[in-house]
């Protein structure tokens, strides 16, 4: 017998993206305990602990430990506070960014506490407040924090139940929590909550475990909840990063070099000085200005004088893909070392068994987030002290970032990070907050910085560019017998399959790269599906095989097997099609997800004009949390796969982006949205994995196989039809 | 050179010393607190900063407050009625129509200025109409699922407004 793969049987931990920009686990919780009940009253606490940590903390044996300390541990993960004033809050590093985990995590306590929702307050990514997290990414809420959450609010009902039995001297089996209230069913004594924990200082820790409670008797989790506080987003109430404001707030601005790699010669800011009420700032290779306005600070930099020495000979986005072909990257690099090399039987000998072989290059291009919200930063300084609101998926990362540039303590900056207007994994470093930050030091007073959309455009990261090679080997009864792989440059999420092969050979090569590049929503599982579920269409044709049935004929994980069989009995695979119209496929598993995608598109042979007609994507992630939410990031992510599919490319020459405006750069617009339809699959005999990236893989595979079976065109780039479908 | 300006906004008149070239976005958003409104793009490519201007979709970003003159701008903050929303905002929070909602004012202003020259619009009407407001999220199928709704809604109003 062969070792074959099983992913999901093997892989615990799900990797995280290599450009995901690991922070250093420095957990850290500054409130004393006689200080978090001075700040917020009287009431109990309860708090999720790190399960390495906790046999420093207490010793003794037991499940639920009462830690009466006057310090609290640092190693906690989440907290649960409830208060004699009848609220609920909860307190987690993450962070919402339009995934909807307000709430979904308000979902996990309100199930266990047995507490309305509406009434519970969720306190989030404010480094001085909440515990340390290292950052919203990589699909980890739901699997992780949802999880602990629940735990805290399961330790803090038990707690509560045990409070009212003791004050009843009653039996706690027999007492029952709801609705913030428990009730002895024998006495009909009932007491709420906030009642019990009166006058009270109590603290209680669990240890962090992580046990599957049944989904199966879920009331508040697995329901469609609406976005709780949807309301505040109609009436543009809410305040984003980018909507912040304190008295006396000047409109930050800095100057940015003509290319990248440009150095700073000579400046002269001699107009802009002289402008009433302007704060120029030249420090090193930053330049910038505070002024009391948005258009005096934008008159403000535009007087400025500035040489620049610029780079030449920078690649381009044509020659780029021999670029990276070519420039391995220095052995001892920063991206460490590669964890998804992995061999399996022997090529040479999967090859000789095969009747058919076949080899193909695949690429992605670069791309932009482009999140509608802008980097955008409010910075204050009060003496020594830093306090930032900003737009990130890492607080606690940029918050490290503010002290190692200004040389601070971690107490003396605080970063607090409002819901923002979404990052989709490219908001992960702090250049906005410490622009902002600079500006305010120098001008003594709060200063606001909102990237222009040609700065997020430039000086944001990308998206990788990457290379896929792929060859294979496969019988004429469509048994592949030997699949070989190699990424070069894009990342290794995703890289290896999970069709079941006897003889593999798979590669991540890490390469120099010309733009500066860095986390996307499922970026390499992106890529890496794109090649795989694009050779595999190819692999079906070569023989004569129908994609579908060629897939199931290599692949045994019922789970995938599943979302497979669900999208084409959805999406009626193999039926009829209109003249100009073809169907495709492409599917696959990461961070917990299963997805599949079939796609319809309509090709029009002489404008060149593709269409996508019709999508139907199938997924499952476990225990549905919230069906509304999980819809949401379902289609929401196949339209965004849609635009990289498609036509989204970042041009680029000599340092410079051609293309970065919404008029050059073209995303998807209502004009370009097919019918869309996502099938759920509840798996609640499985632990809940996170939906905000697994989804989009299928898409752009889905759409070249279409276009193939309309047209008999293969593309192997993405995007796919940047200019229409050149066929002559 | 800043100039005191007066500004009929959302049925109140309010006075601001701005420079006439000054963009309406970032005085609704700098000066009178109206965050509402968002910067997307700068250019008009967007509609994130859409505002009504006598009942007409604009792009508040590339509209000079001087050019404003006495005509009436509504913004998002001023759809709400006496604490009663503005039916294309029932709409989006029934239908769920928003993930970072970041673009959700300048789809909800414009989707009521639709509604106003076509109460009655078809789904492809709704794209048509929409063409100009990225959502980056890809909430787009239910927005136009919204903006359906809401005209449902108001047509329904409307014939009880008659009875009445």
């Amino acid at each position: 017998m062969n070792e074959k793969p099983e992913l999901q049987a093997t892989l615990p931990e799900i990797e995280i993206e290599r450009y995901e920009l690991n922070a250093p686990p420095q957990y850290r919780f500054e409130l004393q305990r006689r200080d978090f009940f001075k700040a917020l009253g009287a009431g109990l606490l309860v708090a999720c602990v790190l399960k390495d940590a906790f046999a420093f903390q207490e010793s003794g044996g037991g499940r639920r430990r009462r830690f009466m300390g006057e310090q609290l541990p640092r190693q906690i993960s989440a907290w649960l506070y409830i208060g004699e004033n009848g609220t609920v809050t909860g307190y987690t590093g993450k962070v919402e960014i339009g995934q909807n985990i307000r709430t979904s995590l308000s979902q996990a306590i309100a199930e266990e506490l047995r507490f309305p929702i509406g009434r519970i307050d969720l306190v989030m990514g404010d480094t001085k407040l909440t515990p340390f997290d290292m950052g919203t990414f990589g699909s980890r809420t739901t699997p992780t924090m949802n999880l602990r959450l629940r735990r805290v609010a399961a330790a803090a009902r038990e707690a509560l139940v045990a409070m009212a039995a003791k004050q009843w001297n009653a039996n706690a089996q027999k007492l029952v929590a709801a609705e913030g209230k428990i009730t002895d069913p024998s006495t009909k004594r009932t007491v709420e909550y906030a009642e019990l924990v009166k006058g009270q200082q109590l603290t209680a820790l669990i240890p962090e475990e992580d046990p599957l409670e049944p989904a199966a008797e879920w009331t508040v989790e697995g329901t469609a909840i609406p976005k709780i506080n949807g309301r505040d987003f109609v009436t543009g109430k809410h305040k984003y990063p980018a909507d912040q404001k304190l008295a006396g707030t000047l409109i930050g601005k800095v100057l940015r070099p003509p290319s990248f790699g440009a150095t700073l010669v000579s400046v002269s800011a001699a107009d802009a000085s002289a402008m009433p009420g302007v704060v120029f700032v030249h420090d090193g290779d930053f330049v910038g200005v505070a002024a009391p306005s948005e258009l005096e600070a934008t008159r403000a930099l535009k007087s400025i004088r500035a040489q620049w020495k610029e780079q030449t000979g920078q690649p381009t986005s044509e020659n780029v893909y021999e670029y990276i072909k070519t420039h391995p990257a220095q052995v001892g690099g920063d991206l460490g070392e590669r964890r998804s090399d992995f061999e399996l039987g022997s090529m040479e000998s999967g090859m000789s068994a095969a009747d058919h072989r076949l080899s193909q290059t695949y690429t992605v291009a670069y791309i932009a987030h482009t999140p509608l919200e802008p980097r955008a930063a409010l910075a204050q300084w009060s003496g020594d002290d830093l306090t930032v609101w900003t737009g990130t998926q890492r607080p606690f990362g940029v918050r490290e970032q503010l002290m190692q540039t200004f040389h601070l303590p971690e107490e003396k900056v605080r970063v607090l990070m409002p819901d923002m207007g979404s990052g989709y994994g490219g908001k992960h470093t702090g250049e906005c907050a410490i622009e902002a930050a600079r500006l305010a030091r120098a001008a003594k007073r709060p200063v606001k910085l909102i990237w222009t959309r040609e700065e997020e455009f430039t000086w944001a990261y990308f998206r990788p560019v990457g290379v896929m090679e792929v060859s294979a080997g496969v019988r004429n009864d469509g048994t592949i017998t030997a699949w070989e792989f190699h990424n070069y440059n894009s990342g290794e999420s995703a890289i290896r399959t999970f069709y079941d092969i006897a003889n593999q050979r798979i590669a991540f090569h890490p390469t120099e790269y010309p733009l500066r590049q860095g986390s996307y929503r499922a970026l390499a599982a992106t890529a890496n599906h794109f090649a795989r579920e694009s050779f595999m269409d190819e692999l079906a044709h070569e023989v004569k095989m129908d994609p579908l049935e060629f897939r199931m004929k290599n692949l045994k994980d019922e789970r995938l097997r599943a979302v497979f069989a669900a999208a084409s009995k959805k999406f009626g695979w193999g039926g009829t099609k209109k003249p100009g119209h073809g169907f495709g496929m492409g599917g696959g598993f990461e961070k917990g997800g299963n997805v599949a995608t079939c796609a319809e598109v309509a090709v029009d042979r002489a404008s060149g004009e593709v269409r996508v007609m019709r999508v139907v994507v199938a997924f499952e992630c476990g225990a549905i949390v919230n069906p509304d939410g999980l819809r949401n990031q379902i289609i929401g992510g196949n339209i965004m796969g849609l635009g990289g599919a498609l036509f989204e490319a970042i041009q680029f020459a000599n340092g410079k982006i051609l293309n970065p405006r919404f008029a050059q750069y073209r995303v998807p617009r209502f004009s370009d949205i097919p019918q869309m339809e996502a099938v759920l699959i509840d798996r609640k005999d499985i632990p809940s994995a996170g939906a905000g990236e697994a989804p989009l893989m299928g898409v752009a595979p889905a759409i070249g196989n279409a276009i193939f079976d309309a047209t008999g065109v293969r593309l192997r780039a993405m995007p796919l039809v940047p200019n229409g479908l050149k066929t002559s | 050179m800043a100039n005191a300006i007066k500004l009929h906004i959302n049925g109140k008149v309010y006075s601001v010393e701005a420079d006439p070239q000054a963009s309406l976005l970032f005085v609704l958003r700098d000066q009178l607190d109206l965050t509402g409104s968002k910067y997307g793009c700068g250019e008009g490519q967007c509609g994130a900063c859409t505002v009504l201007i006598d009942g007409n979709p604009r792009h508040s970003c590339i509209t000079r407050v001087g050019s404003v003159g006495t005509k009436k701008i509504t913004t998002i903050e001023g759809l709400e009625r006496d604490g009663q929303l503005h039916p294309v905002q029932e709409a989006f929070l029934e239908e769920g129509a928003m993930q970072c909602a970041y673009c959700t004012s300048g789809m909800i202003v414009t989707a009521t200025a639709l509604l106003k020259a076509n109460p009655h619009p078809t789904a492809e009407q709704v794209a048509e109409y929409m063409q100009g407001n990225i959502c980056r999220c890809g909430t787009q199928p239910r927005i136009v699922a919204a903006v359906l709704r809401a005209a449902a809604a108001m047509h329904g109003q409307a014939e009880e407004g008659v009875r009445s």
